[in-house]
């Protein structure tokens, strides 16, 4: 009885790369952010189901430690967009050159 | 085990809305529903906390962030770039390393030692392992350096956002606006010396 952790690192994995698809295709710079989200959660529901396999919660400790740096991550990403945003008032990731050199 | 592949399905049927969807909002409710999924997930992996913590923080406070900003660029026009991607001409080699990182992961994952090891079930004496209890003294004795860690990123963080921020009202404030600005600043800081 249980559920495999094979199944939750599957799960994990679907996650993460529909992640990854959703960065390399969108333009919009706010979907690509939470597809990174999505990548984040991916890495933390690996994090996890391994905790919880070899029962050390090391794993879990780690897992929230990735919390905070996405929150950091969406923080400062958030606040990229939005200042890339007022001088042009339209979002592009194509467009932007501020950093261009 | 159907709980699993229900809450499975609601994952990446998600997921997929939050990457496919036409506005933002929509993505970001998809997400929200995501996160719901993967908190039942930590659930049945027996991490409360941290199954508390994803509701709260992503849910309460990240995607709240995403709605504010949402929110604040789209009053007004859609600031959005939406239609199709541009990536006519490198989706090829695009599309074939996703595909190849992909297999490899599904290889390694179905190679995997442990792949077949049940990981939910009880646990030892109930409640011990990834109980908040148990949690919260890892994170306070023997993990104390990460939690720190935290501290000094969410520090560093807040500190990028206010420079971002702050540089940003130095460039398009008129001059005249910047100098009563600082007008008001300065009658501020006196009043709290007096």
């Amino acid at each position: 009885m249980g559920v495999p952790i094979g199944n939750y690192l599957a799960l994990a994995a679907v996650m993460f790369f529909i992640g990854v698809i959703g960065v390399i295709v969108r333009r919009n710079p706010l979907i690509m952010l939470m597809s990174i989200e999505l990548m984040f959660n991916a890495a933390n529901l690996l994090l996890i189901a391994y905790a919880r396999l070899w029962l050390h919660n090391v794993g879990q400790i780690f897992a929230f430690l990735v919390i905070t740096v996405a929150a950091a991550e969406a923080a400062i990403g958030l606040a990229i967009i939005v200042t890339t945003f007022r001088p042009e008032k339209y979002v592009d990731v194509d467009d932007v050159r501020t950093l261009h050199g | 085990m159907i709980a699993f592949w229900a809450v499975g399905t609601i994952l990446v049927a998600s997921a997929v809305w939050t990457i496919a969807a036409t506005k933002p909002v929509y993505s970001v409710v998809a997400l929200l529903l995501n996160f719901a999924a993967l908190a039942v997930l930590y659930l049945t992996l027996s991490a409360e906390f941290l199954a508390v913590i994803q509701i709260i923080v992503y849910s309460g406070a990240i995607l709240v962030l995403f709605v504010f900003v949402i929110a604040l660029l789209s009053s007004g026009v859609s600031p959005f770039a939406t239609g199709p991607n541009r990536l006519p001409k490198i989706w090829m080699p695009a599309a074939l390393i996703v595909g190849a990182a992909f297999a490899f992961v599904v290889y390694a994952l179905a190679h995997a030692p442990v792949a077949a090891a049940p990981a939910t079930g009880a646990v030892g004496a109930a409640g011990v392992f990834g109980s908040v209890a148990d949690f919260g003294k890892a994170l306070f004795t023997v993990q104390l350096l990460p939690f720190e860690v935290t501290a000094l990123i969410l520090m560093v963080a807040v500190i990028g956002v206010i420079t971002l921020g702050g540089e940003q009202m130095r460039e398009t404030a008129p001059r005249s606006e910047k100098k009563a600005d600082r007008a008001m600043r300065e009658a501020i800081l006196r009043e709290g010396d007096d």
